[in-house]
């Protein structure tokens, strides 16, 4: 397994900025603006489910938690973007280190822990949908006032640059783990947690240092959606499609590795976007096209796109050795 | 403050619609005692029995609850299918794996009808739809009623299969002892198959009990999944007594939350005493193994 | 070093360890023996804080440890091994070791660094980079001791590191445990291979049925006559006896 460098992610994201600024066409900026939204989030997931093993199926808890701070902080106490966004990730951290407190010290792991994220996820939907403080069922309008300190810009390339500065920390987040004791008891306790106990893991901790990140970085891709957009209700916000979108992602372009989600984000919403304009605009073709991918994915490269690749590209004669 | 009356009627009306639940959950109590797997396109895989069901009504003009003769059997051949050719090997035997592939289905599934039937809810009126049963000064909804009835025919027979039959004999030892079953000759992945089949054709009774008072449309099953697994949870993962009866509590709760709370924060009580149980007792009321 | 106190385990209804005590003294080798199922890997899960007793003390180094957790016990200087070896399957070799050896070293080239030297001192210098279950079974056993000896332990608790291994690969362990008491490591170690019993323990414990029946030098332990009923069943001390007269 070979780690990217921290140079190949600074290509990677410088790539990513040229392109930004290349003359893209109002659509495709605004895909690749809801990209990168898509990639933080799974770059979140990525921590837990991918790194820690924990897989949630209930990631759009913090992604509601990050995008209604952001609306009603602003709206409601007439805060600044930019400390609203900074509250809206501790708000994530928050959320997450609750749900894992209570989860972890009961031992969830698997799919009891799936499930459980997804019942927190629609707990949080259906209180946000009936408590007025939060919009109620009518949701929350955004205020439109661009320039800096709003953060919020005329010019949309702009905000490209924010989520994609947003997507560089969450690499430099991910290239961090694979070289620290963090990352390297994240991964040991999701190999094995008896054996990651006996050498000295404080595994409840740890799995609480992961989902806070974890909760933190998805609460980021939450606050700069309800920005971009200007307009978030209940199920946008704490709606299932996120939690599967940011698993989706991180699963098909590889879980457990640097550059996984950011690849995944770009290949499955490309998709999806090729499929609506192939179908001609059936609804639910580009998830059915996405729940394909999903399945073959696990089939055929449990490993995700990176992996891959990278058989492919490296080892000729992949070796595909199932633990 | 409601009446006496109101709120009994309400809540047997909520023990009924329990039943169905239960029924419900039932194959997915099933399917995780014998292969246990989380079974996530269950709520997807009940969503097609209830289209086909509607097909087979507003095509045919076949009465729903005749339908479930026609259905049943092809929910049966689908469940096979699906275990047989695509859960079973594109998940490797591992957890996640499992996991995942059958959100994927679920996903698939959904979509599929969505593309193909578009966000419509549909409903089979039947002459019988709104009828009420009177019992003493209760009014019962008629519909209700034969799904309890229904549903506790449909759990004997469950019972009947299970331990009467060579391939229920089959199942129990596959549930019990993997290994030692197939060293005495039983072929697990037919099995396994078998069993998934089984919970699919329980889906297809479920579908034809629901329709004559319910809707259907793509998302339906979404709703129904993590009641289902509420009531597994409560019931322990595997019971099918817990099953039956976690469903019947859990009608009555939704009955009288909604009652009180009102119909979307009436669902809230459902989620809450599915993290209590998970917290607290993860083996449910009637489970044995942690 | 160690003192285990009556350690009493049930399993609902059934006791696994039935009052056991042992005591192993500081820089030695002491053996837990006993026939299969007798309770022995329970003990050890207790010792380790894996299994919390129903009854009885755990104390090391003075000090009662019987309600701390695993991971705490492993700070104080407690490490174990498992019977069946259990890598961490999505990292190397060295990686494996690392994961012990971030106990002492939050720096992780410290701790890779570490890792090599420990990989080569049991024997895997040249597997750095392998899987672990790219291992065969003695190169995960010594993957097992490896990790272990990473966390720079006082007291190591081996769970039956020679199980498996063909008597060439058990002839190039043997070494390899002595040398790591000559370290300064105090070892307590589950085995039932008595050739390696009586080659390298200094005391050694008899566990039959959740009960410890007999403590000792390993030579006088062995003609324990409850020790060969335990083994062999009821009457055979008498009987061996009886043979050797006539022979």
């Amino acid at each position: 397994m070979t780690k990217p460098r921290l140079a190949t992610l600074a290509i990677i994201v410088a790539a990513l900025a040229v392109i930004a600024f290349a003359g893209l066409s109002g659509a495709l900026l605004n895909l690749m603006i809801f990209m990168m939204i898509i990639a933080l989030a799974a770059q979140g997931w990525n921590i837990l489910g991918g790194y820690a093993g924990l897989s949630s199926f209930g990631h759009a808890a913090f992604f509601g938690a990050g995008a209604y701070a952001m609306a009603v902080l602003q709206t409601r106490f007439g805060v600044n973007a930019w400390i609203a966004l900074v509250i809206g990730i501790a708000l994530g951290a928050l959320v997450g280190a609750f749900i894992g407190f209570l989860s972890f010290r009961s031992g969830l792991k698997g799919s009891y822990f799936a499930l459980i994220t997804l019942a927190f996820a629609e707990v949080a939907r259906i209180l946000a949908n009936s408590w007025n403080f939060t919009g109620g069922a009518a949701g929350i309008l955004l205020k439109l006032q661009t320039g800096l300190p709003y953060l919020q810009f005329a010019d949309r390339r702009y905000f490209l640059l924010i989520t994609i500065g947003c997507v560089a920390i969450g690499l430099v987040v991910s290239w961090w783990l694979e070289h620290s004791r963090f990352g390297a008891y994240l991964v040991a306790l999701r190999e094995n947690e008896q054996a990651a106990q006996a050498l000295g893991v404080d595994v409840f901790a740890v799995k609480m240092k992961a989902i806070a990140i974890s909760g933190a970085l998805t609460a980021a891709a939450g606050c700069l959606y309800a920005q971009n957009y200007l307009f978030i209700d209940a199920n946008v916000a704490f709606g299932s499609w996120i939690s599967i979108e940011a698993l989706f992602a991180a699963i098909v372009g590889g879980s457990g590795t640097v550059l996984g989600p950011l690849i995944g984000a770009i290949v499955l919403l490309g998709l999806g976007e090729l499929t609506k304009g192939l179908s001609g605009g059936i609804p639910g073709m580009d998830l059915l096209v996405f729940g394909i991918i999903l399945v073959l994915s696990v089939a055929f490269s449990p490993n995700g796109l990176v992996m891959l690749m990278k058989s492919l590209g490296l080892r000729a004669p992949a070796k595909a050795k199932e633990a | 403050m409601y009446s006496p009356q109101i709120v009994v009627e309400a809540l047997l009306n909520g023990l009924m619609l329990g039943a169905i639940y239960a029924l419900i959950a039932l194959g997915l109590t099933l399917i995780y005692g014998v292969l246990h797997i989380v079974n996530f396109a269950h709520g997807a895989l009940l969503t097609v029995a209830m289209f086909m069901v509607w097909l087979v009504c507003a095509r045919y003009g076949l009465d729903p609850y005749l339908a479930i003769l026609v259905v049943a059997p092809l929910m049966f051949a689908l469940g096979y299918g699906l275990q047989r050719f695509i859960i079973g090997p594109a998940s490797h035997g591992k957890d996640n794996g499992i996991l995942l592939v059958t959100l994927g289905l679920s996903i698939i599934i959904e979509n599929a009808l969505l593309a193909a039937f578009q966000s419509d809810t549909r409903t089979i009126t039947t002459d019988y739809s709104f009828r009420v049963v009177e019992l003493g000064p209760l009014l019962l909804s008629f519909p209700r009623v034969v799904g309890f009835g229904v549903t506790i025919a449909t759990t004997i027979l469950l019972w009947l299969v299970l331990h009467q039959t060579d391939i229920g004999k089959a199942i129990r030892a596959v549930a019990k002892e993997k290994l030692g079953a197939s060293l005495v000759g039983i072929s697990v992945p037919h099995v396994y198959a078998m069993t998934f089949a089984i919970g699919c054709a329980c889906l297809a009774v479920a579908a034809g009990l629901l329709m004559p008072s319910f809707y259907v449309s793509p998302k339906t099953g979404a709703a129904f999944v993590l009641v289902a697994f509420t009531i597994v949870v409560l019931g322990g993962m595997g019971s099918i007594p817990g099953a039956l009866i976690g469903g019947l509590l859990i009608g009555v709760v939704e009955a009288a939350s909604s009652l009180f709370l009102g119909d979307s924060l009436g669902q809230i009580g459902i989620f809450l005493i599915f993290i209590v149980t998970l917290l607290v007792r993860p083996t449910g009321l009637f489970g044995a193994r942690a | 070093m160690l003192e285990v106190k009556s350690l009493t385990k049930r399993f609902s209804g059934l006791v696994a360890v039935d009052q056991a005590s042992l005591s192993v003294a500081k820089g030695s080798i002491t053996g837990l023996i006993g026939p299969n199922g007798a309770g022995k890997t329970t003990l050890f899960a207790m010792i380790a804080g894996f299994l919390q007793p129903d009854g009885g003390s755990v104390s090391y180094e003075g000090r009662d440890i019987t309600a701390l957790a695993p991971h705490v016990r492993a700070r104080a200087g407690i490490a174990r091994t498992f019977q069946i070896v259990q890598p961490f399957e999505g990292l190397n070799v060295q990686e494996n070791i690392a994961v012990g050896a971030y106990l002492h070293t939050p720096d992780a080239s410290e701790a890779m660094r570490q890792a090599a030297d420990i990989a080569k001192r049991v024997g895997l210098g040249a597997d750095l980079t392998k899987g672990s279950s790219d291992l065969t079974v003695a190169g995960r056993k010594r993957l097992e001791v490896a990790r272990a000896l990473a966390t720079q332990p006082k007291l190591l608790l081996l769970d039956e590191v020679l199980a498996g291994l063909n008597p060439s690969e058990i002839r190039d362990v043997l070494p390899l445990v002595r040398d790591i008491r000559d370290q300064g490591v105090t070892i307590l170690m589950i085995e039932h291979i008595m050739q390696a019993v009586m080659n390298l323990c200094d005391t050694v414990y008899v566990l039959s049925q959740g009960r410890m029946i007999a403590q000792g030098e390993p030579k006088t332990v062995c003609e324990d006559p409850q020790v060969i009923e335990a083994y062999l069943g009821h009457g055979a001390a008498e009987r061996l006896r009886a043979e050797q007269a006539h022979a």
